[in-house]
């Protein structure tokens, strides 16, 4: 699926809930299933640091894809980087680069990306094209 | 004497609207208090009827902004019980008012070798000043450590005391734990050993009476903005022997007396300190401020407070998980805590789509929080408006969020 389509794909689930509460017991649920990262990886330089919440982030280069691991302390700011993760994860650098998220708006989480919440998911979305851009250099 | 609630409530209309669909529950009072509509119209007042540059102008409305502002340097002698309005600095705020110290005694006290205070409970603005004075002055940053309870160790600070030891900064009440500091004993051990002192008194000054005279701090310092007053102002208090001492701080308007190409020479106190114009309006904000304290009785609103949060900590005790951060024996106006298991960012997103307003995370005190061993805390903050039934509101959100995250 591209990019594109995995977003739309998130927004027409979310679409299915009538309050807030529903959103964020559906944000837990995510949060569960996302790959761990392996402790191995959660090194001070995985580290995107938030006043709020810490968020972890390893990519590797697959080919011509990019593929990304995270975590997060919270748990709702771990719900959504499972979604980010979902979105970019083995997407080829370019098209990565090139597709700007629409869905966290969409979708009405658009608070969590605020300058006030400072729970590193703005740095960790900035971190995500940066690890595309240099993997596409390389 | 019961404070009459409603009349109070009545005087701050932001409090009187909803956030995501629920009545608003405001518990951030100590990041910073909302204002009564004395302190708004007073502003509005100035900018409408008022406006003009103060302390030069001949004309009628620089008079009067003049008087204006002035009064608010005598309402902030009065409420502080300061000997004189000279040592009433207006500043930004207390960051300013405690880089002012430090700046100007970089330049004229400290030395290579000599030894600064400070404690482990201190908000990042009375630790970084005094980082970049050691930096510049060679000086010695040392630490007086805190005790599991929250309370700082004494014994500690005692030792730590010595004839190199030039400053000691703390602050009154911590904003990261609500523990009282004993500043009468910390400041009386330290004038022992000839050092000056400072107290930053952010989380005191909107919740007890203060009486720098009788405390004999060489320096206290406070925001306008967490007493009820505007953002932007705060002051400065210093004994008056030693400002007229210290070297001017900006350089600028306002604060000299006479300037040619060859040289400058300084205004008197207060001025020397407050180069450029002022925050006019907000000097005007804060006087009004005070009188809404003077109104309701700073007493009263101390003993409310404690009443508040007295009921909160009943209350907080009763829920299974929850782990205060700081027990000291003497509290106040906030309470600081985890939920076992829970992130606090978890737990403030929840609590404000319930309408409830409180802080989560370091509390701009990253050592506190590292010393404890915790991302962060979630704190509620309390002021005069505050209600037990918006504590309960608060309990009924601390139950939701265990709900979803237990």
């Amino acid at each position: 699926m591209t990019i594109k389509e995995i977003q739309d794909e998130i927004i027409e689930e979310f679409d299915m809930f009538d309050d807030w509460m529903q959103k964020y017991d559906y944000l837990i649920e995510l949060s569960k299933d996302l790959p761990l990262l392996d402790e191995k990886h959660k090194l001070d330089e995985n580290i995107i640091k938030g006043c709020q919440s810490k968020v972890w982030l390893q990519a590797s280069k697959e080919g011509d894809t990019v593929r990304y691991t995270a975590d997060s302390d919270a748990i709702i700011t771990k719900g959504i980087v499972a979604l980010l993760v979902r979105v970019y994860d083995q997407q080829k650098s370019k098209d990565i680069l090139e597709n700007e998220l629409h869905f966290i708006d969409a979708i009405g989480l658009k608070e969590h990306l605020s300058m006030t919440r400072s729970n590193g998911l703005v740095s960790m979305i900035k971190q995500m094209k940066f690890y595309a851009l240099a993997f596409q250099a390389n | 004497m019961a404070l009459n609630l409603e009349k109070i409530r009545a005087q701050f209309p932001v409090l009187h609207q909803e956030v995501n669909g629920r009545p608003l529950v405001y518990f951030d009072n100590a990041a910073t208090s909302q204002k009564p509509k004395m302190v708004i119209e007073a502003i509005a007042q100035y900018y409408n009827k008022e406006n003009s540059n103060i302390h030069r102008g001949v004309h009628y409305l620089s008079q009067l902004a003049t008087d204006k502002y002035e009064k608010a340097r005598e309402a902030i002698r009065r409420l502080l019980n300061a000997k004189a309005v000279e040592e009433i600095i207006f500043t930004r705020g207390t960051t300013e008012a405690i880089n002012l110290v430090a700046n100007c005694l970089t330049r004229s006290l400290f030395k290579p070798g000599d030894e600064i205070i400070i404690s482990a409970i201190e908000h990042h603005s009375n630790i970084v000043p005094w980082q970049m004075a050691c930096e510049q002055s060679g000086a010695v940053l040392k630490v007086i450590p805190v005790l599991d309870s929250g309370e700082l160790d004494m014994e500690a600070y005692k030792a730590l005391l010595n004839e190199k030891t030039k400053f000691v900064t703390v602050n009154s009440i911590s904003n990261a734990l609500g523990t009282v500091n004993p500043i009468e004993e910390i400041i009386a051990l330290a004038h022992a050993k000839g050092a000056l002192v400072l107290i930053d008194g952010a989380q005191s000054v909107p919740h007890a009476k203060v009486d720098v005279q009788a405390l004999d701090a060489d320096f206290y310092c406070f925001s306008a903005h967490k007493m009820y007053g505007p953002t932007g102002v705060g002051v400065l208090h210093g004994k008056k022997e030693i400002l007229e001492k210290m070297p001017p701080y900006h350089g600028g308007g306002e604060m000299i007396k006479e300037v040619t190409f060859e040289g400058t020479t300084y205004n008197d106190l207060p001025f020397k300190f407050e180069g450029g114009t002022p925050n006019i309006a907000g000097g005007i904000g804060v006087e009004a401020a005070v009188r809404f304290m003077e109104e309701v009785g700073v007493e009263n609103i101390a003993n409310y407070e404690a009443e508040l949060l007295a009921y909160a900590l009943e209350k907080l005790k009763e829920i299974e998980g929850v782990q205060f951060i700081g027990e000291a024996k003497n509290r106040a106006g906030l309470v600081s805590f985890n939920l076992e298991g829970i992130h606090p960012y978890d737990a403030g997103t929840v609590l404000d789509k319930l309408g409830i307003a409180i802080r989560t995370g370091h509390h701009c005190a990253q050592p506190v929080m590292d010393r404890f061993d915790v991302p962060g805390t979630m704190r509620a903050s309390f002021a005069v408006y505050n209600t037990k039934e918006e504590i309960d509101v608060f309990i009924a959100g601390i139950h939701r969020v265990k709900q979803m995250f237990g």
